[in-house]
């Protein structure tokens, strides 16, 4: 009984960024605030990239809690997704390059999302990462954070509840 | 409602970049209350497949609205951030209506702001959110900086 060979390197990337693709790009604010994802094996990382309209207090200047809020809650929701569509397309139960706003499992609800401003967002990038905490079939919970220059110094926290789509997504 | 104040107001909500991206539009002001309207968008859609606004967006509306209810308040303060907002979100809003969110500073000491808001669409009698938060009240500068 002879192991089958491994894929090649690029056949797995490419399906892995095909199907991170499709997710993102089936969330239009996402795009309209420049929020885009960096893949490491399934660790995800957000950037937000910034932009003038982000600003919310223009004296100081400082990014807009509601646009930290709307980053924060994006990466919560690309990593549940994410969690979920990475067993279906590594088992080939989805087929990564057939996906479509269309087929794509659907996304998860948001209950309720708490923000905690640690610190004032500065007019330069931003990134975040999520932690799911509880992942159950009805009912998520995640913690996402988010820094700028410095990892050790957020400059804003989250917590969220999902409520997990039906069926087999 | 003081017509002066308004104008101020109005013209404060409008120059904060992230709120004029969104098209938030001051409806109300009063002491230590606002109301602040964001009219539907297809770029601020959370779910195609539904057509339903991101709830980040909603987040921004509310967090402005709730700003804006304690710049109101009697006690003026110079300045104010958000230190935390809790948003629940209790049903979808209707694509194609506008959004508006009603914020109140129901409570203020010398440091802390306390602020309730909720957010409806053009079905008032059931929100679509509600949001609580603290935010920061800086002093009253003496002079123009």
């Amino acid at each position: 009984m002879s192991r089958p060979a491994p894929e090649p390197v690029q056949v797995v990337k490419e399906r892995r960024d095909k199907a991170l693709g499709a997710l993102v790009a089936a969330i239009p604010y996402a795009a309209f605030l420049g929020i885009h994802f960096d893949r490491r094996g399934d660790e995800l990382t957000a950037m937000l990239d910034f932009d003038e309209k982000l600003i919310g207090n223009p004296l100081l200047p400082a990014l807009h809690g509601g646009a930290t809020a709307a980053f924060l809650e994006v990466t919560a929701i690309v990593e549940l997704g994410w969690a979920r569509l990475w067993g279906a397309i590594e088992t080939g139960a989805l087929d990564a390059g057939a996906l479509t706003p269309e087929t794509l499992p659907r996304l998860p609800k948001t209950i309720d999302f708490t923000v905690d401003y640690l610190r004032s967002g500065l007019p330069r990038d931003a990134y975040a990462r999520a932690r799911v905490t509880r992942s159950g079939r009805r009912y998520s919970s995640v913690h996402v954070e988010a820094w700028q220059d410095n990892r050790d110094r957020p400059i804003a926290q989250a917590t969220g509840h999902f409520l997990m789509p039906d069926g087999d997504g | 409602m003081d017509d002066q104040k308004a104008r101020i107001a109005r013209q404060f909500i409008e120059a904060i970049p992230h709120s004029r991206a969104l098209g938030m539009r001051l409806v109300e002001i009063g002491e230590g209350t606002a109301a602040i309207e964001m009219a539907y968008d297809p770029r601020f859609v959370g779910d195609p497949q539904t057509g339903v606004i991101h709830g980040g967006a909603v987040s921004a509306l509310m967090d402005t609205c709730g700003g804006a209810a304690v710049m109101s308040h009697p006690r003026a303060p110079g300045g104010t951030a958000t230190i935390d907002l809790r948003i629940d979100y209790m049903r979808p809003a209707t694509p194609g209506q506008k959004i508006r969110a009603t914020a109140t500073c129901y409570h203020m000491t010398r440091t802390v702001a306390f602020v309730r808001a909720v957010a409806t669409d053009d079905d008032t009698d059931r929100p679509v959110a509600a949001a609580t938060g603290a935010f920061t009240v800086e002093p009253a500068r003496e002079t123009a900086p």
